[in-house]
């Protein structure tokens, strides 16, 4: 059976260039890139080379991209590394703001740095399309507000969020708390606030310059871009006050201990490197796609077509308009997501579910329910993710299989219509 | 979490889905708000003694993979039973003949032998409570 891989937001495939990337890494160039002799210095190369993948994307300095073990990590090491800095300037407690749309890689730091008694934290909700409101997160801004953290595609929805948009904000915020720029001083930095975004999900689809974007931190990871698990970067821009979190080695400038992953980093170098090359990229707000991603959205749009014409009582699940191509989530009323997956996957099609019984607890997604979607709509729904490699076939194929599964389920539940 | 081979085939094959038109008695547990919710149907009759037996059982389930095994899996075990021998079917052994469950999917066959017992209480026309409704109010709130 050819199976069909349609989650790509939970991780991509390799691509194969990427691999080819990594090989000499992963064999014979396996030097500590820290060591001063030459095997050290090859590995170090790699390393290197990499960098400069990341600063062209963020469109930052070399100095300002820090490698990491993924996505959590960065994440993590943005919010709590940024609060310890602070909290060695001066000991109070600081306020962050963040959405509740955001993934548990940031919702659980905030709420373990709020356990601890270090920070109080504002979650801003979205409306009903999905989206944060730039307007909501200036209301909530306080005195002691030294962090806004927005994912910039929601990974559920693919919403994309209006980051620029906050960016711009959060920099006329800060042009008065630090008025006369003629006389900075170094303690200045304390007084600004400072802007982070996830932003694993739109590294393929969206404009990443920090510039562009107006952010201070940035996280990316490896796995939802054609390359390796198990690492990630987080961009910090020049200044931003950040203490490491971990301890034992002097890497990454004192921020980031660890010996260097050089295959992994090697290979998220080679994955952003094709991004790089993929041009020209939608804007931060939807926009036009082009080249792969053009055909990514044409056939996102075909299955959303095809479901809807096929299957009647579904709803599309967040904004169309504002969205990756690559996302459809889908509701399909009076059928049951982890149900509906399994019986997918039987037919060799992997998506995944919002629906609460997929997820290890008995909570239904806590993305579609923050855009106040009922319980039930939750449980019924279905996210397809299509990656670069997705073929109209496929597409057809699972237009042809999920009718009758969605009404062999409906034909089994108590409910009537 | 992974579901076991059986669990998969009451999944792919559930045993007595479906409705019966002319219950004797009709139990309906769980709720879509919490993702799971089952409608048992049962029909009564008399053995040679004139014991009551399970003459037929049939289930409608909306819910997952679980849910649904763990229905079949009692109309499985039930069918043809002695109404009080069918009425002793716990939890734990419907979870046990699924190949075991997933602990987060306990609630499952929770639902499962609460339903016969309710569709009983109904036939017997009595009040049945559910012991799990409690916690699915409070679970409500939360989700």
């Amino acid at each position: 059976m050819n199976k069909i891989y349609l989650d790509h937001s939970a991780t991509t495939p390799f691509d194969p260039q990427v691999l080819k990337k990594m090989q000499p890494y992963l064999t014979e160039i396996f030097g500590n890139a820290s060591s001063v002799h030459s095997f050290g210095q090859e590995a170090l190369k790699g390393v290197d080379w990499a960098r400069e993948q990341l600063s062209k994307l963020f469109g930052c300095k070399f100095k300002e991209v820090i490698f990491t073990s993924g996505a959590s990590e960065s994440n993590n090491l943005a919010l709590r590394g940024l609060v310890m800095a602070f909290r060695k300037k001066l000991e109070k407690k600081y306020h962050i703001i963040t959405s509740k749309i955001e993934h548990p890689a940031i919702l659980e730091v905030c709420q373990a740095l709020e356990k601890e008694g270090l920070v109080e934290v504002s979650y801003i909700g979205v409306n009903k399309k999905g989206l944060v409101e730039v307007d909501e997160i200036k209301k909530a801004i306080k005195d002691n507000t030294i962090l806004v953290t927005i994912m910039y595609v929601n990974n559920e929805t693919g919403v994309i969020q209006p980051i620029r948009e906050i960016g711009k904000m959060i920099e006329k915020v800060n042009k008065n708390r630090i008025p006369n720029s003629e006389s900075r001083k170094p303690n200045d930095r304390f007084k600004k606030i400072y802007f982070h975004t996830d932003a694993v999900q739109a590294v393929n689809y969206c404009k990443m310059q920090a510039n562009y974007l107006g952010a201070d931190l940035i996280t990316i990871s490896g796995h939802k871009i054609y390359g390796p698990k198990g690492v990630g970067a987080l961009y910090i821009h020049e200044g931003t006050p950040i203490k490491s979190i971990t301890f034992g080695g002097h890497q990454e400038y004192n921020i980031r201990p660890g010996t260097y992953n050089v295959p992994g980093i090697v290979g998220l170098g080679a994955a952003v490197e094709l991004v790089n090359n993929q041009s020209p990229i939608i804007s931060a707000r939807g926009g036009s796609a082009s080249g792969g991603n053009d055909q990514i959205r044409k056939l996102r749009d075909k299955l959303i077509a095809g479901i809807q014409k096929a299957i009647p009582e579904t709803q599309i699940n967040g904004d169309l308009a504002n969205r990756v191509p690559s996302n459809a989530n889908i509701s399909f009323l009076n059928a049951e997501g982890e149900s509906m997956l399994l019986m997918l996957d039987l037919e060799g099609i992997a998506v995944s579910t919002g629906s609460a019984c997929a997820s290890g607890s008995l909570e239904p997604s806590h993305v579609l329910r923050a855009m106040s979607i009922p319980a039930e709509i939750c449980h019924a729904s279905l996210r397809f993710t299509l990656g670069k490699g997705t073929t109209e076939k496929e597409i057809d194929k699972v237009i042809e299989v999920l009718p009758r599964i969605v009404e062999r389920l409906r034909k089994m539940s108590p409910l009537k219509r | 979490m992974q579901y076991s081979d059986i669990l998969m085939d009451h999944f792919k094959n559930p045993r007595n889905q479906g409705e019966i038109a002319n219950a004797d008695g009709v139990g309906e547990v769980g709720n879509p708000v919490c993702g799971d919710m089952m409608k048992i149907y049962i029909k009564v009759g008399k053995d040679a003694k004139g014991e009551e037996v399970l003459a037929d059982i049939k289930f409608q389930t909306l819910g997952c993979g679980a849910a649904i095994a763990s229905s079949s899996m009692l109309t499985e075990l039930a069918k043809g039973q002695k109404l009080e021998d069918a009425l002793k079917i716990t939890r734990e052994q419907i979870a046990e003949k699924l190949g075991g469950l997933p602990k987060e999917k306990i609630h499952c066959s929770i639902l499962a032998a609460e339903g016969l017992k309710k569709a009983v209480a109904n036939y017997r026309g009595q009040k049945f409570t559910e012991t799990h409704e409690e916690e699915e109010v409070e679970k409500e709130e939360k989700c």
